[in-house]
């Protein structure tokens, strides 16, 4: 590794790096455009990343704010020009929340479906591209083979693994005597699992590609000196692959965990809306019914909000017990 | 904050506000009394299109200065969510020839729907058309936010075949009480003609409980909804014993508990199947079937047996600018002739008052015989209840059902009898 001299002066007291913006006390800089003053010193690189940002704030950040805003009114669709009142209600929307025994079975639900989902995405996605990486023949063949589920409709590969999980299914024809009863999708204790690994499944090309473009720096000095130390296959792995694509598996785990928190398709299709008894209900779920279909969005932003709140502070504890791990 | 930082903010802020008032922007209210182009959105269903075409090609020929554009519904989950958020974004047509009876509160909650009985004569209008049926789509504040346009009364329809091939009648078959159902639904499981008697879907959509539920609770009722006088009958003797019924079909395996990913009665996989008249069209000759009542308790005879209506009706959205126009193209397009062609062409039941009678040729002729049997049952169909809070009525109702009748996690009695409590609360609540 060369040193690199820093670009910039480095602020030793914690301090933001002086400039010569002028808003510290110096004179303005000279030689300025009007573009530059007004979108910085790389107005071009300002001037393109403004859309996104403008996308981010409309699409995902003033729908949060307003999810917020609703959450704590009496809240409804309303046509344009009628006169409705939505009066302050506090927290009566997170009350009638956190009291309805179908969220509680909804939350249990998908805390479920991530403990069998994380690890069972991280642990294949991570073993299929050492696999592939090593491969010598078909590899394009099996990286296409594992991302065409990710790009392929949902509502196509439900039907595919309708006929696969049902009761007269591929599934349960191999299995024969040993076959659950009542079957995947309408067993209380298997729906949940059964979507797991249905998503897993789904999504797993596009976790082996991200592990794939990380084994990449992973040095292959390492193995070598594994090797030579007597390392085998697993040794190697173990001790050189995961440790080399930790910040990868951060990255895997914190957006599985995103996904599959914000889980609807699945039990909206392959289990018919979240069955068998609300065995397979989603939080999401829960809200398109409240929400959209039953016409009360602020119970269904409340319950958004408390879903966001989980998430972040799910998120939050994998990456710190990642980094302690590290 | 920097002079470049505070440019950007703004700039940002601008486009935020372009961006979100594009989104927006709908039209307000529109006139009672205005005349002028509109549009309106017809289901899906082709049939259905082709008649819609058809009415607003004949108003468009005597109307140049009125002309009337018609378009499918838009694509969505469901019709109900469409409108909702075309109501909410004031983007709604004139006319929607596809309003769903449960969901007209949440849109008349939101301020969406014109009241037709304000219009010129609307109130004689849908009372003379529908006759006293009207009453059951009279909102609690006694106006009319929809016309009853047309039914698809529920029926159980039987496949001859596997019936001749289970040793039952397949002309005259016996099943007239719960009883009888039963005994040939065990018959017919048992000789292992198909692998299910009848196999109604075990989702958990609210929806789903007007095709199993609700079709036996109108006949075991005599005619009564769900809720009546404000009060919940979700666990009333009419409702607990069409749940038992369900209950022992699926307990003896005679209903699958599993969705079918296709259509059970045209592939014989049930030899039964709960329907309206659009069967007729759908099995036409590949299926040699026949059609009877639901059953009921104590096997009440045909012509005195109800059953839920499965109705789709029209409304008029307070966007609508020129809702005058919007007003007497509805009265043309469910006028004795548009109704007619509605029935000829779609094999739907116009909501009019004796169906049955008035268009008693086409029903005695080759094309409407089949249909005839759906005419008479017509004329006793219950809806469901016009009262708020509809839609998460009918899930707190499904909720239950999945898992008491279906799956059989919980008592029958008690897990009505919760439903019906959460219901009686969701119709006092404000």
């Amino acid at each position: 590794m060369s040193a690199v001299t820093p670009a910039r002066p480095a602020a030793t007291d914690g301090s933001r790096p002086k400039t010569a913006s002028g808003s510290d006390g110096h004179p303005p800089r000279k030689g300025l455009t009007g573009l530059q003053r007004a979108f910085g010193r790389h107005p071009i690189g300002t001037l393109l990343a403004l859309p996104y940002a403008v996308f981010l704030v409309a699409v995902f950040a003033y729908p949060v704010v307003l999810a917020a805003w609703m959450s704590v009114h009496d809240w409804f669709f309303s046509a344009p020009g009628v006169e409705v009142d939505h009066p302050y209600v506090g927290f009566e929307n997170y009350r009638q929340v956190l009291t309805d025994p179908a969220v509680h079975q909804a939350f249990l639900n998908i805390a479920v479906f991530l403990v069998i989902n994380v690890p069972l995405t991280v642990a294949l996605a991570l073993v299929l591209a050492v696999a592939l990486n090593r491969a010598a023949r078909g590899r394009t063949f099996f990286r296409v083979a594992f991302y065409v589920p990710y790009v392929t409709a949902s509502v196509a590969l439900v039907g595919v693994w309708l006929f696969l999980l049902g009761g007269d299914g591929v599934v349960n024809s191999l299995l024969g005597p040993l076959a659950p009863q009542p079957s995947w999708l309408v067993n209380s204790s298997l729906a949940m699992p059964s979507i797991a690994g249905f998503v897993a499944w789904k999504q797993l090309g596009f976790f082996v590609l991200l592990y794939l473009a990380a084994l990449q720096n992973v040095s292959k000095d390492l193995y070598e000196a594994a090797s030579m130390d007597g390392a085998g296959r697993v040794r190697q792995f173990s001790t050189v692959t995961v440790p080399g694509v930790r910040t990868t598996t951060a990255l895997v785990v914190v957006l599985a965990t995103i996904t599959g928190a914000n889980l609807f398709t699945e039990p909206y299709l392959l289990t018919g809306g979240g069955g068998p008894d609300g065995a397979s209900t989603s939080p999401v779920l829960l809200m398109y019914q409240l929400g959209i279909e039953q016409g009360n969005p602020d119970t269904a932003s409340a319950l958004g909000i408390v879903l966001v709140v989980c998430v972040g502070l799910l998120v939050l504890l994998n990456r710190r017990l990642l980094r302690s791990e590290s | 904050m920097r002079t470049s930082a505070r440019w950007t903010a703004v700039a940002a802020a601008a486009l935020l506000t372009a961006t979100t008032a594009a989104c927006g922007g709908g039209q307000g209210p529109g006139d009672p009394q205005g005349r002028g182009p509109i549009t309106i959105w017809l289901s899906n269903n082709e049939q259905e299109v082709a008649w819609g075409e058809e009415r607003v090609a004949a108003w468009n020929a005597a109307n140049p200065d009125q002309q009337v554009t018609a378009q499918q519904i838009p694509a969505g989950k469901s019709s109900e969510e469409v409108i909702g958020a075309a109501i909410a974004a004031g983007t709604t047509p004139c006319l929607i020839y596809n309003t769903s009876p449960a969901a007209v509160p949440q849109f008349v909650k939101q301020g969406g729907l014109v009241p037709l009985d304000t219009m010129p004569g609307g109130d004689d209008y849908v009372t003379q058309r529908t006759g006293e049926a009207a009453a059951q789509y009279r909102s609690p504040d006694g106006h009319f936010y929809q016309l009853p346009w047309k039914s698809n009364p529920v029926m159980i329809i039987y496949n001859k075949e596997l019936f001749a091939k289970a040793g039952l009648d397949p002309d005259a078959p016996q099943l007239l009480t719960y009883d009888d159902v039963l005994a040939a639904s065990e018959a017919i499981v048992g000789s292992g003609a198909a692998q299910a008697a009848i196999w109604p879907s075990p989702a958990s959509q609210f929806f789903q409980s007007w095709f199993d539920l609700y079709p036996l609770y109108a006949a075991a009722s005599g005619g009564q909804q769900l809720v009546e006088d404000g009060e919940a009958l979700v666990d009333s003797p009419a409702a607990l014993e069409a749940a038992g019924f369900w209950r022992q079909m699926y307990a003896q395996g005679l209903s699958p508990q599993e969705a079918y990913t296709g259509d059970s009665f045209a592939d014989g996989k049930a030899a039964m199947a709960i329907v309206g008249p659009w069967a007729v069209s759908v099995y036409g000759d590949d299926v040699d079937w026949g059609v009877v009542p639901v059953p009921t308790p104590d096997g009440l005879p045909a012509e005195e047996v109800h059953t839920f209506s499965d109705a789709k009706n029209v409304s008029l959205p307070v966007a609508c600018q020129n809702q005058a126009t919007a007003w007497d193209f509805l009265q043309a397009s469910t006028s004795a002739d548009a109704d007619r062609a509605l029935l000829t062409e779609t094999g739907q039941m116009p909501l009019r008052a004796d169906v049955a009678q008035t268009y008693a040729d086409w029903f005695a002729s080759a094309d409407g015989a089949p249909y005839a049997p759906f005419a008479q049952q017509a004329a006793r169909t219950v809806e469901v209840p016009n009262v708020q809070n509809s839609v998460e009525i009918w899930q707190d109702v499904r909720n239950a059902w999945t898992g008491s009748v279906i799956f059989g996690t919980e008592p029958v009695e008690s897990a009505l009898a919760d439903a019906d409590a959460e219901v009686q609360h969701l119709l006092e609540v404000p």
